[in-house]
């Protein structure tokens, strides 16, 4: 049951970083590449009717690790307190940005919410880059000083950094230089996304440029890409553990690098649509990559005190995952039909929604 | 420690308090505006129409607060209250997590639809989206009292020995006694608020003289939502919630009532009195007799248990505090009542858009569902402490172990400045759409 409720929520969350993922780097793009008054509609205008229900899925899938792995959820959302408020903040700034700026027409108050969006956009990518580099370097549960827990095993804190920028200090801080430059990976990663699903859900003038724009940052993210694997190492001392044991878990590596490498292609593609499709591909691997290869931990513990916490440990009870499988999958059809209807009606370029515009 | 709680409880109480001034409208609203487009839908008369586009762009700017402002509730389980969440999770995960999958989905894909689909889907599926994001935002209602509801009356679970409630019963979460008569109540109080506000409008209009087409057609839209669902929140659905405190929680009861002694012979019925719970009584009360036994028991002379019955350490945390919220709620409801029902007898007559005082009156009234809403969740919260789980987890045991004051402060510093600013834009740009009001051109 454990391992049901467990790809359930991994599925949900790369759901989430590929669909919210396109919002944040479409705020990059408008932040860094939206000129005139018309990219700026046209970015909106992609984004608009759906950015408020690719939220849900963070709000769901907090909900559901809150309900399937319960020590996890009080675990991780304690220890990464700070970080964690922040990206509320983040994201209500994102939102009212986006929602606010066409209320009123003026130079000043469009001004103010394009750059609430855009920065807050790029804040939220590098904020979501920088969490995933925590999770896998893990963390010092129980608070562990000279060998005695300070807290409950399961229980940390994390300031959001320490003096040494060090992920190796035995009293960690959320931003060191992995866990950073897995938040440029984030920012690079989704500036190419946000871009591809502007170029597909629009015919702005811009999307010629956006093509050289993913085409540039593809190289910078395949670097980067090499980079953090040599350095993981340095982290995790058997990055390829779960890799040698289990030789299909391979698919998620090579759909990642599909990806990457399909993106080199950006500029002859026929149908505006394959970006979007290589670029979710590529968080798709990265993701399901990163995650393979800590199973079956979910927050490893930096110490040799506490062991780190795995998806068996931090469980609800038996009887409740059992009974939640059956409303799960009724909601999960229900929700499976809205996606349909939503992108449906919206299907095609959406230059002419208006958004923003009511 | 103390710190830590009250730092803890004073983030959620801002944080909760803030949000839920949003939902009310939103769940209230979406309802009226449902009715417009079914009026519309039936009659084929534009002003109906029209009203529910002009309501659905305060529904919009209302949603849009009431999401940005949500998120923060979930995680704050997690940040704040990590041990609470650690120990009950398998069960208010259970519906908390339901919300995300049956009714956020729900309501924000149609939302998008409902917005801008207009022209796209045409009248008939419109109004279908309409009455999903209904739908949904009622879903949401529903859950989040089934989560309230389990804490304030705890079913359907067994304590295991490491401490962690865990759930042994699914269908009981539903059947909890505690859950409908809190959810209609509920529900109720937010058409109330949407009922006065389209009142409000309306009647700010028609003071004006402007678009006072519009103005008839909201005052009189809120005065008949607005007597109805006054009169339901009081009678039958507040005395079913009642009776469930005085079943289940009996000191909160005493509490909220200003009961500090038993009384023989029954109780009398407090309206004006500030408790003082040093010396155990009410200064300058005013009270009528036995009416309490009464409304409670159906029995002049039934005893009601008062404050000094139970031991202190299960007295409610605040218990003037407890006392006012009820007592507040429970006058302004009496004040929505009477209101509503003049405004309704001249509405019948024929005379309530010439009725300068009535008009004057709602358009004032505006703010107060907003406190009847807002002190009416105090009393259930405020009544639960100084229990998370009532009676089975306190709520100096639930909060995170490892977050200490100095951190909860300063995001609770953050938070109240960044609602300000949410609450300053939200009042400037409803003010700006309230001002233009609705466009009588066609529909493109």
């Amino acid at each position: 049951m454990e391992i049901f409720w467990y790809i359930v929520l991994m599925t949900m969350l790369t759901i989430y970083v590929i669909l919210d993922g396109y919002d944040f780097g479409a705020g990059i793009i408008h932040l860094f590449f939206a000129k005139t008054e018309k990219d700026k509609k046209a970015i909106t205008s992609a984004i608009g009717p759906f950015w408020d229900a690719n939220e849900v899925w963070l709000i769901a899938s907090g909900g559901v690790l809150f309900f399937a792995f319960p020590t996890l959820y009080a675990s991780s959302f304690s220890g990464f307190y700070l970080p964690l408020i922040m990206i509320l903040w983040l994201l209500i700034f994102r939102a009212i940005g986006l929602e606010l700026r066409g209320q009123i027409h003026n130079k000043m108050w469009e001004t103010i919410w394009d750059k609430a969006f855009g920065i807050s956009s790029l804040l939220l990518a590098l904020f979501f880059g920088i969490a995933l580099g925590n999770v896998v370097r893990g963390v010092n549960l129980g608070m562990v000083t000279d060998g005695v827990s300070a807290q409950e095993p399961h229980y940390f804190f994390l300031p959001l950094w320490n003096s040494t920028f060090s992920p190796h200090a035995e009293h960690l801080g959320i931003i060191d230089w992995f866990t950073l430059l897995l938040g440029v990976v984030g920012v690079v990663a989704l500036t190419i996304h946000g871009a591809n699903w502007i170029i597909f859900k629009t015919n702005s003038d811009l999307n010629q440029k956006l093509k050289k724009v993913v085409f540039n940052l593809n190289i910078v993210l395949l670097a980067l890409v090499i980079i953090s694997l040599l350095l993981w190492h340095n982290i995790e001392p058997k990055p390829f553990h779960n890799f040698m044991e289990h030789p299909w878990v391979w698919i998620f590596p090579i759909i990642a690098f599909t990806g990457l490498f399909g993106l080199f292609k950006v500029k002859s593609f026929k149908k505006d649509g394959m970006g979007f499709l290589f670029s979710s591909l590529f968080l798709l691997g990265g993701l399901t990559s990163t995650v393979a290869s800590i199973f079956p931990k979910v927050l490893p513990s930096t110490n040799d005190v506490n062991p780190s916490l795995t998806l068996y440990n931090v469980a609800a009870h038996e009887y409740g995952l059992s009974v939640g499988v059956y409303w799960f999958i009724i909601a999960a059809v229900l929700v499976g039909v809205y996606m349909f209807v939503q992108y449906r009606v919206f299907k095609g370029k959406m230059d002419d929604v208006g958004y923003g515009e009511h | 420690m103390e710190d830590m709680l009250f730092y803890d409880r004073m983030q959620f109480a801002f944080t909760i308090t803030f949000h839920y001034l949003f939902p009310q409208l939103t769940m209230g609203l979406s309802l009226i505006i449902v009715y417009f487009k079914w009026k519309f839908l039936r009659t084929k008369i534009d002003k109906y129409n029209e009203a529910a586009k002009f309501w659905m762009k305060i529904f919009a700017l209302n949603f849009a607060m009431g999401v940005v402002t949500g998120i923060p509730m979930e995680f704050q389980f997690g940040t704040n209250w990590a041990k609470f969440s650690e120990l009950t999770g398998g069960i208010i995960g259970q519906t908390l997590a339901m919300e995300g999958m049956f009714s956020f989905f729900l309501e924000s894909s149609f939302l998008g639809l409902f917005l801008f689909g207009e022209k796209l889907m045409g009248q008939k599926l419109h109004f279908l989206t309409g009455f999903l994001v209904f739908l949904g935002s009622w879903a949401s209602g529903y859950l989040i009292i089934a989560t309230h509801s389990w804490m304030q009356h705890p079913v359907g679970f067994e304590i295991l020995e490491n401490g962690k409630f865990v759930l042994n019963n699914f269908g009981a979460l539903f059947s909890n006694p505690w859950l409908l008569p809190s959810y209609l109540h509920n529900q109720l109080a937010s058409v109330i608020t949407a009922s006065f506000v389209i009142a409000a409008i309306g009647a700010f209009y028609l003071l004006n003289n402007k678009h006072s087409d519009f103005g008839r057609l909201f005052v009189k839209t809120g005065v008949i939502f607005g007597l109805i669902s006054s009169v339901l929140v009081a009678f039958p659905t507040g005395d079913w919630a009642a009776k469930n405190v005085v079943k289940h929680q009996p000191v909160t009861f005493a509490a909220m009532e200003g009961i500090f002694e038993s009384e023989d012979g029954g109780s009398e019925i407090v309206l004006v009195g500030q408790p003082d719970v040093v010396n155990k009584k009410l200064d300058n009360k005013i009270a009528v007799p036995n009416v309490l036994s009464f409304l409670t028991y159906q029995r002049w002379d039934a005893q009601i248990k008062g404050l000094n019955e139970f031991d202190e350490s299960v007295y409610p945390t605040n218990i003037p505090g407890l006392y006012y919220s009820y007592h507040i709620m429970v006058g302004l409801g009496t004040i929505f009542i009477g209101l509503m029902l003049l405004a309704s007898i001249q509405l019948f007559r024929k005379k309530l858009y010439k009725t300068k005082w009535i008009l004057w009156s709602l358009m004032f009234m505006l703010p107060f569902p907003y406190i009847a809403n807002t002190t009416g969740w105090y009393t259930a919260e405020l009544g639960r402490q100084p229990w998370l789980v009532y009676d089975l987890l306190r709520t100096a045991d639930g909060i995170s172990p490892t977050v200490s004051s100095g951190n909860t402060l300063f995001t609770l510093l953050g938070f109240i400045g960044l609602y300000l600013l949410l609450g300053l834009l939200f009042l400037m740009l409803a003010g700006k759409i309230i001002s233009k009001g609705p466009e009588t051109t066609q529909q493109i």
